[in-house]
């Protein structure tokens, strides 16, 4: 999707504040996605990116401020935004006793929407969980789980997907197949808002990048704006020492512009 | 996507069934507690108590229906306390469903999985010489005060669920539940106890409920137990609800 300067915000936060008891988290937070755009947040271990994603998806009360989503208010018009976004939180959200199956049908009836099993059925594929659909999902790996967790997330096309740390705890192969999920429901017209403390992801994926820290967005701007502020870069020559992911992918035979398993594969 | 919450509250409540159907192990735990509680006063101590002309087990019957539902209820704080812990609470919570029905599953689960353990704990009693003349309208009024009875101490397992900080903590609070029948009508008659217990037995809820079912069971007319076994359940269904929402409502912002 083209990015238009004059597009409509997808999210919008004002001068949002939040405190737990005598902790002020956030002190005035500033946020304008666009739609279509894939936002990333980023900031250290409790600088409050999980707050934030919260209050957008209306689990928590902002102090002061304002955030709408998808042009409803959070606090006055929850229930439309709920309606507008899915959220797939920091812990996954998955029902462990459940298989990966029944977890996808459970959400498709709960967004009660016409044959869940069909659904489910063309997530699983997608996101190449086919094979373990009908095993409970306490037997599956941290990856597949985060696959089935963002593939929930999908149910229903919502037009604004929230993503908390979602590559956190992932192998280097499960972290790229995220990134591609993320980039192709991107391309598709999807906002996405995602945490993170990596900058590396940060940079291999957003339109946009918002650092948080000390309870405000300290620095907002494209990747390229980003570095401009940066000080001017100097030309070293460096011998340069394969990285250890990039050991571990030619070691299992994929590399990241292969064709890695998972999400990318149709 | 409109939330609805009778369809929704259906959905979730297939959820947790299928729970307890891929572990029924939680039905069998459930019953397991009074069934010793039935084998052991039945073959150990009740040759020694004399309860009216009918045999014992008859007698113990209605108290251990109520001790079945008292333990079984800890199971729901626990599955709720689990699903907080876990992120499906959020997913919930950030989706277009009706919010209640988060709590209205696992309280028709509960009825489902108690309903069922007090019918496994009959089965036992039968095989061990309860016989009962009851009609099925007597039935449905039993089933009708225990349907009550564990609406209002689910809710209240409900809370404990809802505000406990640990695993551990969900579990505690069963416990006088558990023991409350042990001074009443349930074991022994009441008039046998000294003057102060007694006055406790003859007045706290389970003695009533007690009473009220053993009357049913046994073709008597019930008395006025049945209404003060009534409003009991009514009583702790009402405050125990209140307090359940209320709690849910300021966690859920």
């Amino acid at each position: 999707m083209e990015v238009d300067p004059a597009a409509r915000s997808a999210i919008q936060v004002q001068g949002l504040e939040k405190a737990y008891k005598d902790v002020r988290v956030l002190t005035g937070v500033d946020i304008d996605v666009a739609q279509g755009t894939i936002f990333a947040l980023l900031g250290s271990n409790g600088a409050g990116k999980t707050t934030i994603v919260n209050i957008l998806s209306t689990l928590l009360r902002p102090d002061a401020g304002r955030a709408t989503v998808n042009g409803f208010d959070v606090v006055e018009q929850a229930a439309r935004v709920r309606e507008s976004i899915s959220l797939t939180g920091q812990f996954s959200a998955i029902d462990e006793i459940l298989t990966g199956r029944e977890n996808l049908m459970l959400i498709a009836r709960l967004r009660h929407l016409d044959g869940p099993g069909r659904i489910a059925d063309q997530l699983l594929a997608r996101f190449s969980l086919s094979e373990a659909a009908a095993r409970r999902v306490a037997t599956y790996s941290g990856g597949m789980r985060r696959r089935l967790d963002i593939a929930m997330s999908l149910i229903g096309d919502p037009p604004i997907i929230l993503l908390d740390e979602p590559t956190a705890g992932l192998d280097p192969q499960g972290r790229i197949d995220v990134w591609q999920t993320v980039k192709e429901l991107s391309r598709h017209g999807t906002t996405v808002l995602l945490t993170t403390q990596y900058l590396e992801e940060a940079e291999h994926l957003a339109d946009r990048i918002g650092i948080l820290h000390g309870g405000r967005i300290v620095v907002d701007g494209t990747l390229a704006e980003l570095k401009r502020r940066l000080p001017p870069a100097r030309i070293e020559y460096v011998e340069r020492q394969p990285t250890l992911e990039e050991v571990f992918l030619a070691t299992i035979g994929d590399g990241p512009d292969g064709a890695p398993a998972g999400a990318a594969r149709n | 996507m409109r939330a609805n919450l009778l369809f929704d509250s259906v959905t979730l409540t297939g959820r947790s069934l299928r729970h307890i159907t891929r572990s029924p192990d939680t039905i069998v735990t459930t019953a397991i507690i009074p069934i010793a509680f039935l084998l052991m006063f039945v073959y150990v101590f009740g040759g020694a108590i004399r309860a009216g002309s009918q045999p014992y087990v008859s007698y113990l019957l209605p108290g251990i229906m109520v001790i079945t539902i008292a333990y079984g209820i800890s199971y729901v704080g626990f599955r709720l306390f689990l699903d907080r812990q876990s992120g499906i609470f959020l997913r919930l919570h950030s989706m277009p469903i009706a919010r209640s029905a988060v709590l209205w599953a696992h309280v028709t689960t509960s009825l489902v999985t108690n309903l069922a353990a007090v019918a496994v704990v009959v089965v036992v009693a039968l095989l061990m010489g309860f016989r009962s003349g009851a009609g099925v309208l007597a039935w449905v009024e039993v089933v009708g005060i225990l349907t009550l009875l564990t609406l209002a101490l689910t809710w209240i397992a409900v809370i404990a669920g809802l505000a406990a900080k640990s695993a551990d903590g969900v579990g505690g609070f069963a416990y006088p539940l558990v023991f409350l029948p042990f001074v009443s009508s349930a074991f022994v008659p009441t008039r046998t106890m000294p003057g102060p217990v007694r006055a406790f037995a003859e007045n706290q809820p389970v003695t009533s409920i007690v009473n009220a079912i053993r009357d049913l069971l046994t073709q008597r007319p019930v008395g006025s137990d049945v209404w003060i076994a009534l409003a009991w359940c009514m009583g702790t269904l009402a405050v125990s609800f209140t307090v359940a929402v209320r709690l849910y409502r300021r966690q859920i912002a």
